[in-house]
């Protein structure tokens, strides 16, 4: 659906993205992330041409945006970090005029509009001026202009920056449901955002892609150990006991004691995790003492974002 | 284009700018044919509109100055170009829609030399040839007012400088009778403008050998002419100065002629400064 190709964009002595090569394939939702100036907004100025690229290529569906502009634009619906609005206007005016540029005329124009109204949820709204709009209409407005003309590739720029916490659920809801009908590439820092809504995550630090895979594999390559934070109803000692029965605990830590039971935080080594938490289930369990709580730790991708943004290594098989 | 136009449009009509721009143009062109026509009992039309371009150098930058500003300002020009339009259509589009707020007072106008043929002789050929004029003068005005607000994301400062400019146009023939007339005068005012015109290459591409050879062929290609064949910088400058003036080219049509040469000047200056509004625009693209 979109290929980019040694992309590269230096402005002045500064680079801002450094041979960037990746594929986006049709009908999934893709998150971009990274730390804040790593390069994802001028990806995306890029791949929507409304930035020029030092060198390398993108194609929309197979045209290339530098080349045949109106043909690739026409494919994408974008949604900068700042929604492009014209405060003094409605957003069925609004609407109307992002309709027109995208070609749309007549019946089919109103027909679009109301759906993608529809849509995100906007047709209350519709005849307010968008200066009064709250942020979140805002961005759904936003929203909404880029559903305009049924492009293939919906790209979202930091969605939910700015929103509070109901709002942002709603633009999340919005955009999973988007994905069941377009190809979505939202970008983001909030590394839960892009977990919870992305099939496949390009994680990009300095201008370079450093991942490119889905969260559970990202996951899985991880190798920091996992951790078991458990409360038993016993003793310390009799607790560390029951757990030296168990194997691959490499660590064994207890936090807290009061005279009913004891909080202990054990650490292994295996990166599946389950195999040990059942161990020490069935320890507790034919020792005879009541286990009252059990929680797991695994390795998020925040630890694999740390890992990868600090020192910029590539993880086995990450790159695509 | 039509996209552009169309919402240029009703964002006109929509706020004050339209109003405020034609209730001026018609209150001004109303005061000179109040003193011209009625109080002085003159019957050419023409003069109430050479009276009335003064007034371009207030309302032309107040017209133009947020056209592309103020879609820097609050970032709508990232709209404009994800949209599957070109940059030549916005600039198109946003032109043709300055020009038609622009063309409703002025038809107003042009109702006012019909009302007083009524009531006494009023040669009407100079009257509209005027009035054409007069719509061109305008239309060349316009396009230098939207170039300058493509510079800025400052509607303050795209007004200003809008002012400065067309008030300098406006008296650049008075002005030119003070500057020097002498060769040497005219090799200095060149120096200045191939320096000018140096940082401006530098700035537009970036490429610091570029600029400063460009600068070294032309000092040299002036130090050339000046020692070679003094006698044809004589005079150079005034005489470029009375050239530029969009308004002496207007005061021909005022004097009875329609001056077609004066014509295509007005045209090629609408084109050249819309051309260089697009080059912003695009500018923009590949900072």
């Amino acid at each position: 659906m979109i290929t980019v190709e040694h992309l590269t964009k230096h402005y002045g002595d500064f680079v801002a993205v450094e041979d960037l090569s990746f594929e986006i394939e049709e009908g999934h939702v893709y998150g971009f992330l990274g730390p804040n100036g790593a390069g994802k907004s001028t990806t995306m100025n890029i791949i929507t041409g409304c930035l020029s690229a030092t060198r390398g290529h993108v194609r929309i569906d197979g045209y290339d945006i530098f080349e045949e502009p109106a043909q690739a634009k026409k494919r994408i619906g974008y949604l900068p970090e700042q929604p492009p609005l014209y405060l003094n206007e409605t957003p069925r005016e609004y609407l109307r005029f992002v309709g027109e540029a995208k070609g749309l005329k007549g019946a089919e124009l109103e027909a679009q509009i109301r759906q993608v109204m529809e849509q995100t949820r906007i047709q209350e709204v519709a005849g307010r001026r968008i200066s009064a709009l709250s942020k979140g209409y805002r961005q759904r407005v936003g929203i909404a202009q880029a559903l305009l003309g049924n492009p293939k590739v919906i790209i979202l720029d930091e969605p939910t920056v700015g929103l509070d916490p109901h709002q942002i659920i709603e633009i999340r809801d919005l955009i999973r449901q988007l994905g069941q009908s377009h190809t979505v590439i939202l970008s983001s820092h909030i590394l839960s955002e892009v977990q919870t809504m992305c099939e496949k995550i390009l994680i990009i630090a300095k201008g370079r892609l450093i991942a490119f895979d889905t969260p559970e594999n990202l996951e899985r390559q991880m190798l920091s150990p996992g951790e078991i934070t458990l409360v038993a109803e016993t003793g310390r000692q009799r607790a560390e006991e029951i757990l030296s029965q168990v194997e691959h605990i490499t660590q064994l830590q207890a936090e807290e004691e009061t005279d009913t039971w004891v909080r202990l935080r054990l650490k292994t080594d295996q990166r599946d995790i389950h195999p040990v938490s059942r161990a020490v289930f069935q320890a507790f369990a034919r020792s005879g003492e009541n286990l009252l709580e059990m929680s797991l730790k695994k390795a998020n991708l925040e630890d694999i974002f740390l890992e990868l943004t600090e020192d910029e290594k590539t993880p086995e098989g990450g790159q695509k | 284009m039509t996209a552009v136009f169309k919402h240029e449009l009703r964002s006109y009509f929509h706020s004050l700018t339209a109003y405020v721009f034609g209730a001026f143009l018609l209150a001004f062109v109303g005061i000179g044919a109040m003193m011209y026509n009625i109080q002085a009992a003159v019957s050419n039309f023409e003069f109430v509109l050479s009276f009335g371009s003064l007034i371009f150098v207030v309302i032309v930058p107040v017209l133009t100055m947020r056209v592309i500003a103020e879609e820097r300002r609050q970032k709508t020009d990232q709209l404009l170009y994800s949209l599957p339009i070109s940059t030549v259509d916005v600039i198109v589009g946003k032109y043709l829609a300055l020009l038609t707020v622009y063309l409703v007072p002025l038809l107003v106008v042009s109702i006012y030399p019909l009302i007083f043929s009524q009531f006494g002789e009023v040669y009407l050929p100079t009257a509209y040839g005027s009035i054409v004029a007069f719509f061109l003068l305008g239309a060349a005005l316009i396009a230098v007012g939207m170039f300058l607000s493509s510079l800025t994301d400052n509607q303050g400062f795209a007004a200003g400088i809008g002012i400065a400019v067309i008030l300098l146009n406006y008296y650049s023939v008075s002005l030119s009778e003070y500057v020097s007339s002498s060769a040497f005068g005219a090799v200095a005012a060149l120096l200045v403008i191939i320096l000018l015109f140096s940082w401006v290459i530098r700035h537009l591409t970036g490429n610091d050998t570029l600029a400063s050879v460009l600068c070294l062929v032309l000092i040299v290609a002036l130090m050339i002419l000046y020692v070679t064949n003094s006698g044809a910088l004589e005079g150079l400058l005034p005489n470029v100065m009375e050239k530029l003036s969009l308004f002496e080219r207007f005061y021909v049509f005022v004097n009875g002629m329609f001056d077609l040469t004066g014509v295509v000047y007005y045209l090629t200056v609408a084109a050249f400064f819309l051309f260089l509004s697009v080059q912003s625009l695009e500018k923009r693209r590949y900072n």
